[in-house]
This record gives C-alpha cells, sequence and structure tokens, in this order.
C-alpha cells in the first residue's frame, strides 16, 4: 500500500496571493404594503448565518481512497455526531470527484480544498473567502513533513504511528492557523520533544523490578 | 510497593499497545466490531490500573478507536488523569485525546483549569507548547476567562516555540472570551515586530483573522503592517498581510494607492513563476485579465478554477474588461468539474447588461434542462434568478420575457426552489403594473395545469409557485380572460392535497375571484349567472371547510358562510358585488427594503422606557420592547403617501402608444378575441401573444420565452431605428459632422429603453423617514463580540481575571485561616490544593500609544540613531544587571539607596488610593547604572488590620522594564518583602526599572496586590516618567560650567512664566527638588543650574527673576529632552 512514492513528491505550488472578495451580494429583500397598512408582507430576509465560525482551516480530514478515515482534526467545536455526518459527507463528494477535476469544491458555506497524494486523501475546509492556493500549500507543505518526519512517508506509517502524524500536524497547524512556517523548525520540534519521550520509554521499557 | 511495580511492568508485557491494536483490526476485517469492543473491554480494565504508563497506553488506543468513528466520551476523567501525568510522553498522549474528543458540552473539562495551568508554567517549553495546542482545541469561555492571563504572560515567554504558540491561541481566547481583546492587544501588537519571524507570522495571522472580521478597529495598524509588507520576505506572512489589507482598502481608499507599488513588486516576483494570482489594484487591469484568460484555458483544472475566481474579484471593480471575455465563460459552462461551473457561474452573475441578459439566461435555461444532479440545476436555478432580479430587475427590458422564464422554470421537477420562482412571480406581478395582465394569464394557466406541477405533492417544493399562481389570480382578478374557468380550477378536489398554506391562499383568494366576477355579471344583469356561480362556491368550499389544516378550514368556513348570505341576498335581487368587492379594496404598494427601521419615533416616545415594571428573568425580556416599536409604527404609518407617479405614468403610456401604433414591426395584439384588451388602460400595449389555455406548458418546438426573446429583439431593432432616424435629421442639421460610430451596429446599454415601467422607484417610504445608512450586522455573527475600539485606554474594570491562590507564606500569618475569595467556586478543592502556585498579579494596564501616525514617523526620523544606540545599552545593561542582582536578592537594599538619594521629604506624587492603602511614588535616576531609574514607592496602611503578601509588579513595555530578581519570568510581580501594621505606618520601597528612552516622558503602569486575609485588592497606578525622572541630581562646579557653555554643542530654547510671586530662594528648591537640579552659581534674582541625564546628556540652565515672573534659559546636548524638560518647567512655575 506505500504505492507510488514519487507521487508524495508532488510538485509544489509556491504560496500564492490573492486578495479577499466581497460576497456577492443577495438579491434584495423586498415587501410590499397594501394601501396605507404598513404590513410587511415578507419579512426581511435574515442573513443566512455561518454555518460555522472559526479560524482560517475548519478541519482537515486524511482518508484513504476505500473511504477510511486515516486522521481527522477540527479546529472548530462541533458535536461528535455532526463530525461523523459531516466525515461521511465529504469523503462521499470527494470519492466521487473524477481525478482529472479540480481539487476545490463547495461545500455548504464553505470551499474543501482537497488533493490526493498516492492512496490518501488530504481535505482541508475553508472559508469562502480564504485561499484555495495557500491551502493547497498547507496541505502540500504538511505532506512534505510527513516524508521528512516518517522518512518516505506512506499510509502505513500514517496508520501505525497516527498519533505522530498528529504531533506532526499541531507543531505546524494549530487552531487552524498556521503557526510554523519554516519546515525546519517543525521538524526540529518533533524531534526534540521526541527525545524528551525516548528517554521517557527507554526508562518504561527497564524493567521495574 | 516493589511487588506493585513488579505487577505493574508484567501487565504491561500483556497488554496490547496501538499497534498491536492497529495491526489486530486490520487482521479481523470480517468482525471488526466485535473485536474492538473487546478491545474496549480490555482498555476500561487497563484504565482501571493505576500505572500511569498503562493508562496513557489506553488512552491512546481509545484515541485511535474515536477517530474510527466510536464514543469515548466516557474515559474523559481517565484522560484527564494522563493529561496530569509528570512525563511528557504520557502528558503528550493525554492533551491529544483531549483535543480530539473535548468539546464544549463536555463537563470534566473545568477540572483541566489548574492542571493547564500548571503545564502551562511548566519549565520544559514541550509541556507548555502541548498544553498550549490541546487547549487551542477544546478552549471554552471559562477556560479562555480563568486563562487568559496565564496565556497572555506566555506571549512573552523567552522561548519563541512557546511564545508563537500562545500569540495564536489568544484568536480562540478572544473569541471565546472577547474582554481579553482590549487589555492583550498591546502586546499582540509588540509581537508583530517580534525577533523571530514564527512569532511574528503569528502575530499578523491573528491580527488579520481580527481585522478582516472588524477592519475599521485596526486602520491605525496600516502604517505597520505596510512596513512589514515591505520588510518580510516570508510568502506566508505576505499574503496575510495583503489579506489584510484587502480588509482595510475599502475602508481608507488612501491605502489602496500606496499599495500599489509594494504590490507590483511583489507580482514581478511571483509572476514569473506563473502561479501568483494578482488582482487588485494592478496596474494594469487588462494585463492581468488576459493573464487570466491564459489560465482559464489551461487544461489543468485548478488553474482554470482559480482562474475564474480571480476574474470574479476583478470582475467587482472592472466588469467591462471582463464582460469581453463572456465566450470563454460560457465555454466553463460546459466543463465536467461542477466547481468550474459554479464559479463561472458566479461570473456571470456580475456580467450580465440590459443587452446580453436574455441570451445568457438562454445558455442558462439549456444548461437548466441538460443538468444531472438536483443541486447543480437548484444552484442554475437561484442563479438565473439573482442575474435577472439583481438590483431591481436593472437589466430586464421584457417582463413577458421573464414571467414566461418563470413559467418555464416550474417544470423543474424536484427542485427545492418552488419558493423562490414564487416570489418573483408575486414581486413582479406586483411591482410591474403593467405586466400584471400578462402575468394574470401565465398564472391561470398554471392554475389550469396544477395537476402538471404538483403531481406528487409532498415532496416537490415547484407547487410553491402555485401559491403565488393562486394569488396573483386572486389579486389582479379584474385582468382575468376566463374567471370562471380559473374558478373552477381553484375549486377542483385535487386542491386539497395541495399543503395547507398553499390551500389557504386559495380559498381566500377564490373569493378575491368570486367578487370580481360577481360584479362583472351585476354590471351586464347577468342575475342568472351571478347565482350560478354562487351556487358553484357553496357546492365546493364545503371540500376545504373539512381540511384536517386549521388555517384552510377556518378561512372556508367563514367565507362559506359568507357566500351563503350573499346567496340569501341574491334570491332577494339585492345587489351585492360593491360591498364584496369592498372587502379587497385597496392597491398594492412596495415599500422599500429598510423602510420599517426608517420609521422615526414619534416625539416623547421613549422606546426604551418600561411601560410596565420589567418582567422577572425568566420571561423573554426582549419581546417586549419589539411589540411597543411595532404598534408604534404602524400607528404612524397611517399618513399615507400620495402615488407620485401616475401622471407621470400616464404620460409615458400614451407616448408608447403613439410610438407602438406607428410602428409597422410591432405586434398588435388581434382585435377579436381579446377585445376588451383596448378598453383597459395601462395594459393595451403589452404585445401579448395568444396563449391557447387549453394548450399544456410545453410549447411544442420553441420554448416560450425565445419567443419574447424574438420579441424584444424586434422591438430594439425598431426603437432603434426610429433613434436612427432622429439622428439623421440632427445629421442633416449639422452638416459636416460625421459621427462614424453612428453607422456601428451595436447598441450601448442606455439605447435600450425597458419594455415596462417597474414600480421600484417610488417605493414607498414612511413620513419623515430617518436617513439612515447604517448598515445592519448581524447580531449573531459571533465576530460581533470582537469588534471594540482597540484604541481607546483601558479601564480598570477591563483588566483580565487574575486567578489567585494562597501563598505558602500565608500560612504563617495570623490571620490567614479566612478563606480566600476564590473566583470560582467550581473546581474541587483537591486539585488547588495541589498548586500551590506563586501568586502572581498582572497589571494589564498599558497606556496605549495614541500618537497619530504621522507624529510616529517624526519622532522616528529624530530619534532613530539614538534609540538604537539605546537598545544596545540597554541589552548591556541588564545583563549587568541581573548580575548584580544575584548578590542582593531582597530589596530592602534597594529602600536604602532611594532614600540616600533623599527626594521623599517633601511631596512625593499621591497616586493610588483605596480603603486599604494609599500609594505613592517617585522617580528617580540611578547614578550607579545610567540607564536605569529607581522607583521609590510609598504604601500607606489605612486599613485596621495588616497587610500580608503585597506584591509590585509593573507591566513592560518598549522602553520600560522593571528588573526582577534572576529566575523569575518577565510577568511576575516582586513581592513586597515586609506586611504593613495596621494603622498609619508607612515604608518604603523600591524598584529599580531600567528605561532605555530619554527625553519624552513616557508612562507605565504598574499594579499592586494587597492580600489581607480575606480580602485582597489590586491597586494600579500609573508611572509618569516625566524628563526629571531621567536626570540626576549632580554637583557643578562654575568653571566647568562655564567650559561646558563654551563648548557651543548645546541646543538653546527659553520659556518665561509670569505671575510668580514665591521668593527667588523658594523657587530655586523647587526647580531643585522637582526637576533634579543642582545650583551652580547664584547672584542676585539670577542664578545657573545644572544637570545631567542618565544617558550622559548635560543641561544647563540660566533662571533669571524679574518682577513678577521668572525667564529660563536652557542649553542641553539633546534638543528634544530639552524642550521636554522646559515644558514640564514651565508647568511647576505657573503652579507657583
Amino acid at each position: 500500500s506505500c504505492g507510488d512514492k514519487q507521487e508524495w513528491k508532488d510538485k509544489g505550488h509556491a504560496a500564492s496571493l490573492c486578495l479577499v472578495p466581497v460576497s456577492l451580494c443577495p438579491p434584495t429583500s423586498l415587501s410590499w404594503c397594501r394601501g396605507s397598512a404598513w404590513t410587511q408582507l415578507q419579512g426581511l430576509k435574515s442573513s443566512s448565518l455561518l454555518l460555522f465560525s472559526g479560524p482560517e482551516i475548519h478541519f482537515i480530514l486524511l482518508f484513504s481512497r476505500q473511504g477510511k478515515l486515516r486522521l481527522q482534526k477540527w479546529y472548530t467545536t462541533l458535536p461528535e455526531k455532526e463530525k461523523k455526518k459531516i466525515t461521511r459527507e465529504i469523503v462521499q463528494i470527494i470519492l466521487a470527484r473524477n481525478q482529472k477535476t479540480s481539487s476545490f469544491v463547495d461545500w455548504k458555506d464553505l470551499k474543501l480544498v482537497y488533493k490526493r497524494y498516492a492512496s490518501l486523501y488530504f481535505c482541508c475546509a475553508i472559508e469562502d473567502q480564504d485561499n484555495e492556493l495557500l491551502t493547497l500549500e498547507v496541505v502540500h507543505r504538511y505532506v512534505e513533513l510527513l516524508d521528512r518526519y516518517f522518512g518516505n512517508v506512506c499510509e502505513l506509517d500514517i496508520i501505525f504511528n497516527f498519533e505522530k502524524a498528529y504531533f506532526i500536524l499541531d507543531e505546524f497547524i494549530m487552531g487552524g492557523e498556521v503557526q510554523e512556517t519554516s519546515k525546519k523548525s517543525a521538524v526540529k520540534a518533533m524531534e526534540d520533544s521526541d527525545m524528551l519521550q525516548e528517554t521517557v520509554e527507554e526508562y518504561m521499557n527497564k524493567p521495574a523490578f | 510497593m516493589a511487588l506493585k511495580m513488579v505487577k505493574g511492568s508484567i501487565d504491561r508485557m500483556f497488554d496490547k499497545n496501538l499497534q498491536d491494536l492497529v495491526r489486530g483490526i486490520r487482521n479481523h476485517k470480517e468482525d471488526e466490531a466485535k473485536y474492538i469492543s473487546q478491545c474496549i473491554d480490555e482498555i476500561k480494565q487497563e484504565l482501571k490500573q493505576d500505572n500511569i504508563a498503562v493508562k496513557a497506553n489506553a488512552v491512546c488506543k481509545l484515541t485511535y478507536l474515536q477517530m474510527l468513528g466510536y464514543d469515548i466520551s466516557w474515559a474523559a476523567f481517565n484522560i484527564i488523569e494522563v493529561m496530569s501525568a509528570s512525563k511528557f510522553t504520557f502528558k503528550r498522549i493525554g492533551y491529544l485525546a483531549a483535543s480530539q474528543c473535548f468539546h464544549e458540552g463536555t463537563d470534566v473539562i473545568m477540572l483541566t483549569t489548574n492542571q493547564i495551568r500548571k503545564d502551562l508554567s511548566s519549565p520544559n517549553q514541550y509541556d507548555t507548547g502541548v498544553a498550549l495546542t490541546g487547549l487551542s482545541c477544546f478552549v471554552t469561555p471559562d477556560l479562555a476567562r480563568d486563562l487568559a492571563n496565564d496565556i497572555m504572560t506566555l506571549m512573552s515567554h523567552t522561548k519563541p516555540y512557546i511564545r508563537k504558540k500562545a500569540v495564536l491561541i489568544m484568536y480562540k481566547v478572544f473569541l471565546k472570551y472577547p474582554e481579553s481583546l482590549r487589555p492583550a492587544f498591546p502586546r499582540l501588537k509588540e509581537k508583530l515586530e517580534d525577533p523571530d519571524p514564527g512569532v511574528q507570522s503569528a502575530a499578523v495571522n491573528v491580527i488579520c483573522e481580527l481585522a478582516r472580521r472588524n477592519p475599521k478597529n485596526y486602520l491605525s495598524l496600516a502604517p505597520l503592517f505596510f512596513k512589514l509588507m515591505t520588510s518580510s520576505t516570508n510568502n506566508w506572512v505576505l499574503i496575510k498581510i495583503i489579506k489584510l489589507f484587502g480588509a482595510l482598502t475599502p475602508l481608507e481608499p488612501r491605502l489602496g494607492k500606496k499599495l500599489i507599488e509594494p504590490l507590483t513588486n511583489l507580482i514581478h516576483r511571483y509572476v514569473t513563476t506563473n502561479t501568483a494570482l494578482f488582482i487588485q489594484h494592478c496596474a494594469s487591469i487588462q494585463l492581468c485579465v488576459q493573464k487570466l484568460r491564459i489560465l482559464i484555458e489551461d487544461s489543468d483544472q485548478n488553474l482554470k478554477y482559480l482562474g475564474l475566481l480571480a476574474m470574479s474579484k476583478i470582475l467587482k471593480t472592472h466588469p467591462k474588461s471582463v464582460q469581453s471575455h463572456k465566450d470563454l465563460i460560457l465555454q466553463c459552462l460546459d466543463d465536467k468539474d461542477e466547481s468550474i461551473r459554479l464559479r463561472a457561474l458566479d461570473l456571470l452573475y456580475g456580467m450580465v447588461s440590459k443587452k446580453n441578459l436574455m441570451e445568457i439566461v438562454k445558455k442558462l435555461m439549456i444548461h437548466v434542462d441538460k443538468a444531472e444532479g438536483t443541486t447543480y440545476r437548484d444552484e442554475l436555478l437561484t442563479k438565473i434568478i439573482d442575474i435577472c432580479s439583481q438590483s431591481n430587475y436593472q437589466y430586464i427590458t421584457n417582463f413577458e420575457w421573464y414571467i414566461s422564464i418563470l413559467v418555464e422554470l416550474t417544470r423543474l421537477e424536484g427542485t427545492r426552489h418552488g419558493h423562490l420562482i414564487a416570489a418573483q412571480m408575486l414581486d413582479v406581478a406586483i411591482r410591474v403594473k403593467a405586466i400584471r395582465k400578462f402575468a394574470v394569464s401565465q398564472m391561470a394557466m398554471l392554475l389550469d395545469n396544477a395537476h402538471l406541477i404538483a403531481s406528487n405533492t409532498q415532496r416537490n417544493g415547484i407547487c410553491e409557485v402555485l401559491y403565488a399562481a393562486a394569488w396573483i389570480c386572486g389579486e389582479f382578478s379584474e385582468h382575468l380572460e376566463e374567471a370562471n374557468q380559473t374558478l373552477e380550477a381553484m375549486l377542483r378536489p385535487k386542491v386539497t392535497t395541495l399543503p395547507g398554506h398553499i390551500q389557504a391562499v386559495y380559498v381566500q383568494n377564490m373569493v378575491k375571484l368570486y367578487a370580481s366576477i360577481l360584479q362583472q355579471k351585476e354590471q351586464s344583469g347577468e342575475k342568472e349567472a351571478a347565482q350560478e356561480i354562487t351556487q358553484l362556491m357553496i357546492e365546493r368550499l364545503p371540500q376545504f371547510v373539512q381540511s384536517a389544516d386549521l388555517e384552510v378550514q377556518e378561512r372556508a368556513s367563514c367565507i362559506l358562510q359568507l357566500i351563503k348570505y350573499i346567496q340569501k341576498l341574491q334570491i332577494k335581487e339585492v345587489p351585492v358585488a360593491e360591498e364584496v368587492i369592498a372587502l379587497f379594496a385597496g392597491e398594492l404598494n412596495p415599500v422599500a427594503p429598510k423602510a420599517q427601521k426608517k420609521v422615526p419615533v414619534p416625539e416623547g416616545l421613549d422606546l426604551d422606557a418600561w411601560i410596565n415594571e420589567p418582567p422577572s428573568d425568566s420571561e423573554s425580556e426582549d419581546e417586549k420592547p419589539k411589540t411597543i416599536f411595532h404598534d408604534e409604527e404602524q400607528r404612524h404609518s397611517r399618513h399615507k403617501q400620495p402615488e407620485i407617479d401616475e401622471e407621470e405614468l400616464a404620460r409615458r403610456r400614451e407616448a408608447r402608444k403613439q410610438e407602438q401604433a406607428n410602428n409597422p414591426f410591432y405586434i398588435k395584439s388581434s382585435p377579436s378575441p381579446q377585445k376588451r384588451y383596448q378598453d383597459t388602460p395601462g395594459v393595451e400595449h403589452i404585445p401579448v401573444v395568444q396563449i391557447d389555455l387549453s394548450v399544456p406548458l410545453k410549447v411544442p418546438g420553441m420554448p416560450m420565452s425565445d419567443q419574447y426573446v424574438k420579441l424584444e429583439e424586434e422591438r430594439r431593432h425598431k426603437q432603434k431605428l426610429e433613434k436612427d432616424k432622429k439622428k439623421k435629421k440632427q445629421k442633416k442639421e449639422k452638416r459636416g459632422k460625421h459621427h462614424r460610430h453612428n453607422s456601428l451596429h451595436t447598441e450601448s446599454e442606455e439605447d435600450i429603453a425597458p419594455a415596462h415601467h417597474v414600480d421600484i422607484i417610488t417605493e414607498e417610504m414612511p413620513e419623515n423617514a430617518l436617513p439612515s445608512d447604517e448598515d445592519d450586522k448581524d447580531s449573531n455573527d459571533p465576530y460581533k463580540a470582537l469588534d471594540i475600539d482597540l484604541d481607546k485606554p483601558l479601564a480598570d474594570s477591563e483588566k483580565l481575571p487574575v486567578q489567585r491562590h494562597r501563598n505558602a507564606e500565608d500560612l504563617k500569618s495570623p490571620d490567614s485561616e479566612a478563606p480566600l475569595a476564590e473566583k470560582k467556586s467550581k473546581k474541587p478543592k483537591k486539585k488547588e490544593k495541589k498548586h500551590k502556585e506563586k501568586e502572581r498579579d498582572k497589571g494589564k494596564k498599558k497606556e496605549k500609544e495614541k500618537k497619530v501616525v504621522e507624529e510616529e514617523e517624526e519622532k522616528k526620523k529624530s530619534s532613530k540613531h539614538k534609540k538604537k544606540k539605546h537598545k544596545k545599552e540597554k541589552e548591556e545593561k541588564s545583563k549587568d544587571k541581573k548580575k548584580s542582582k544575584k548578590k542582593h536578592h531582597h530589596s530592602e537594599e534597594e529602600t536604602t539607596e532611594s532614600v540616600q538619594n533623599g527626594t521623599l521629604d517633601d511631596e512625593p506624587l499621591p497616586v493610588s488610593s483605596s480603603a486599604l492603602a494609599t500609594l505613592t511614588y517617585d522617580i528617580q535616576g540611578n547614578l550607579q547604572n545610567d540607564s536605569q531609574v529607581t522607583v521609590s514607592v510609598i504604601f500607606e496602611n489605612k486599613s485596621t488590620s495588616f497587610l500580608k503578601s503585597m506584591e509590585l509588579n509593573v507591566l513592560d513595555s518598549l522602553n520600560t522594564k522593571m528588573i526582577r530578581p534572576e529566575g523569575s519570568s518577565v510577568h511576575d510581580g516582586i513581592p513586597v518583602p515586609f506586611q504593613l501594621p495596621p494603622g498609619m505606618t508607612s515604608f518604603v520601597l523600591s524598584s529599580l526599572i531600567c528605561a532605555c528612552s530619554v527625553g519624552g516622558g513616557g508612562t507605565s503602569s504598574c499594579c499592586l496586590g494587597n492580600d489581607e486575609g480575606s480580602t485582597h485588592e489590586k491597586l494600579d497606578f500609573k508611572l509618569h516618567f516625566s524628563c526629571a525622572s531621567y536626570l540626576i541630581t549632580t554637583p557643578c562646579y562654575s568653571d566647568a560650567f562655564a567650559k561646558l557653555l563654551e563648548s557651543g554643542d548645546l541646543h538653546m530654547s527659553s520659556i518665561k512664566v509670569d505671575g510668580i510671586s514665591i521668593s527667588f530662594q523658594h523657587l530655586l528648591a523647587k526647580i531643585c527638588f522637582h526637576h533634579h537640579f543642582s545650583v551652580v552659581e547664584r547672584v542676585d534674582s539670577c542664578a545657573s543650574m545644572y544637570s545631567r541625564s542618565i544617558q550622559g546628556h548635560h543641561v544647563c540652565l540660566l533662571v533669571k527673576k524679574g518682577e513678577n515672573s521668572v525667564s529660563v534659559d536652557g542649553k542641553c546636548s539633546d534638543s528634544t529632552l530639552l524642550s521636554n524638560l522646559l515644558d514640564e518647567m514651565k508647568e511647576t512655575l505657573s503652579k507657583c
């Protein structure tokens, strides 16, 4: 299942620049009155609430071609049930998409940005105003970090060391925002904390008697 | 004990670790669920053990299972246990599990507060890091409030690793606890200039996110970001900054111009790699669009998508340059990728014009037919409606066409947007008076074919259009051709299968129809026909009376009785029609969208005043004021506005009629079957095509709307011909001038006059409407809470809550048994005991620099080189200080030091006082260390008991920093090394502050924690750094003084103060005391004085006393210092 390794080293996009779009104006809300009676026949449309409110990246999902979830990180708090529902829906949407389509899908109020690396799909949900290319870059950077940490990472690495995959993600993104733009620093932080852990593990592996 | 350990490690050997679990799950593909439930049972056993390693392993496995979709909330407490393990390995797993499964509803989450606080202050940066990361996932309003202060402290941690995480998590804290924004913002702003790029980028991230929700509060940061943008090389940061500017430029147009240059530079840097899409403020939009076209034509779908996206951004500012690429965008509608099609649709919305609307909509209609998924089809439908209805139907020139488009859309089965179509039908019919006749005929046809539309009513949203159809037919029944037929259609038994609200409209409107038929028949004297129709109603209405829907039932039975009564009257041959019609009298007038909001509040009405006593808390409070407002509104609005447009409309109609009559291309309504067309005023000019009502909706061959496209084309052609004629005439008059463009075959937008008057310009507004444009923000917007003015100085009440803990030292004092007032009583005592953290007091107060941008820049220029120098100095000095600090840890020694300085005997500045204590302070330059000043503080105990465990803290600012004992963090306060006995005893304490700026007065703030048994209190005071604070009284001999004056490199300035009555002697004493000068020489009423700043600048003064005035001439090696000093001196003297 390690698959074609070269695909992991996908050609990276240099981070690109996009400005915030002003969302398209909704059609004006209308009302009428009869004679002199000021009754609104049709209430003003309440502006649609954002389904989510939160940071740049709302959540990140990793799933296999078979639709198995490999990693999930939510930067917006949602009830567990809702998360499951959303995950199922998104996995379906993305797996149904043709290989040659674009990496962006509108989904509810959000945009999904995904990319397939070998057998794994990496998917981020961002807000309408956020930059798709940048998000692709985030995904790619995460893959690079995994790659550097595990050394030629494959799906199995992530399955068996899923907690490490989370730790790396936590070093890279926090609360939905990119926290470390330097690959070096992120990997170093990982290694340093692993060092700390290794010594403890060694200690634990020693027979206690 | 040993045995237990042995047991523990043996257990460990038999436990499954995570790898085993994963392998196991993979090997049990058939009975995965069973295997996992078995594993969960094992995990439950493991969690019961004391060994933390076993527990951590179990929690790790649970985290994996959670990802697979298993509920692990039952283990929340165990997760907390693992979180509080002392070993990093376990702690890490605990926090990971918590971040994956804790949420606001997790009740045990409040147990974590103290643990998290402890981890945050851990000496190990990775402990802190892991706690911050975890917290970012599950922070709740409670946690945010309790930990805000701790996290803010971490923003100035020595390790950039912690700083950057703390800065990022602050954003989450702001969202959950908006009150923390103002106190924390100054420090956040400082982080924009952090030496570590990671921290800087984190700060940029947070501020950008904040700013894009409430940009106006962050305009003052624009210069800072501008600087960052030109200096930063980090792409991630640059993108964020540009995004921020995107939010700021609409508010400050001047920014746009300023941005052009740096942005163009950026483009040049990135366009070469062909991935950058840069758009706004681009010097050459046309070039940009060309580049985008290349992207859109690219085979890479991502580039295509991004090209379209960028195009839509240009569209907003430069619609013309995009409109020329219509072909390309329409082509994208055929793309296989739905995402791309949707983006193309977005673009179309902005690209339509009067000229191309019909063509574009026609294309879209074809796509509607072809569309496969319902979601995309629905999207198309809403887009068509959006496109057509935008800006009050600005682009629609022919409303027959639009109505027929809407009717065609009703053929869409299974769409969710029936109500949208219905709303459009209603709106157009009401607002475009001229179209009513046509609309009514179309709606009657819909009603007649209701069975086609509402085939399976329950799940079919399209039947909503029947709601509109029934209402329009009823309301405008006077336009109806075959009213009888329509009435019968509405009375069909099948109608009872429609949803209740639609039936209700049916019932109500069939009476309107009935009324108009009745009137017709009575007028033409057909009494029998009138009675027939009444009979029909009486026969058919009972089916609605039996309806299960209350609304339908009620209306129907009411109406049934009414009609029975009418029947009685009819038998008596009483004419009733007029009265029945009167039931529905009145014209509908359009109301402006904001009209209701603009109803002025009548004089003397106080909407905030209670009419009744305020209801108890249990009642919902927001309802009452609302109803009050409503009543007022309605009462007020009774004064109606006259219709201004009637005359004007009539005139236009007349003109149009004339025009049409003379037009050979115009299709006139055929006279035979619809004779009454000519008689009805206002509609005769509508080129209605006869529609045989018995023909089903689908007209074979050509869809209906196409006919109108043709008609419209003809109309336009005619219009143009006429214009050309006029122009030719004009040309003949003006000979010699040949305008080429006259012969061009394209029409400009303005040339196309709409066929109908849209009744929208005359939207009604209440009388005395209040002129208000304030955009109504959604009150539910989660970011609204963060719309906070950040430039206002902090008020005391805004300080972050500080979690206090009992001090270890407390136990020694006699009064300490009294319980501390704890902020949060929820916390279990068990946890509290664990952490005898040092009480920390954080003065959050920091005077915001309110300097206007320009001023700031000026100052920078003048003091640039100086600042650099000072920075270096400061670094060195603080090192020195640290060394010396090691020796004397207690501040008593400093106390004596400040006493030696001997300036506290006169009248120190009182700064802050409360019932407990009064604080006064004085600032002195430090003789030994010339970049430091000493602050002496006098504590005066005004209460009757001991004041214990006092703490002094100064919030570090850019310019000042408190020197703390080695090893304490930057936010720790310095404990006051004594207790104050009750009564009026006063003590002196001093601490050192390293200052790196000299000259202008700076302010800092400082706070003190007084802890007195049961009560604790914080006293805030501001340290005002006057110039005198930086001056050191230095004796000087007269010859040295003379040499100094002769040297000539001193700046000079002078002041004069009038109205001074005190003696010269006294005056000199004042200057010496307040401004730290020493007298060099004194001759009669003239004296020379000298002082030196801690930076080594010399200050010489010549003070002369006249009759009633004093003049001071000053010379100094630093001009700013001198001018500031003289200003201060003027103030002191004028008080004399």
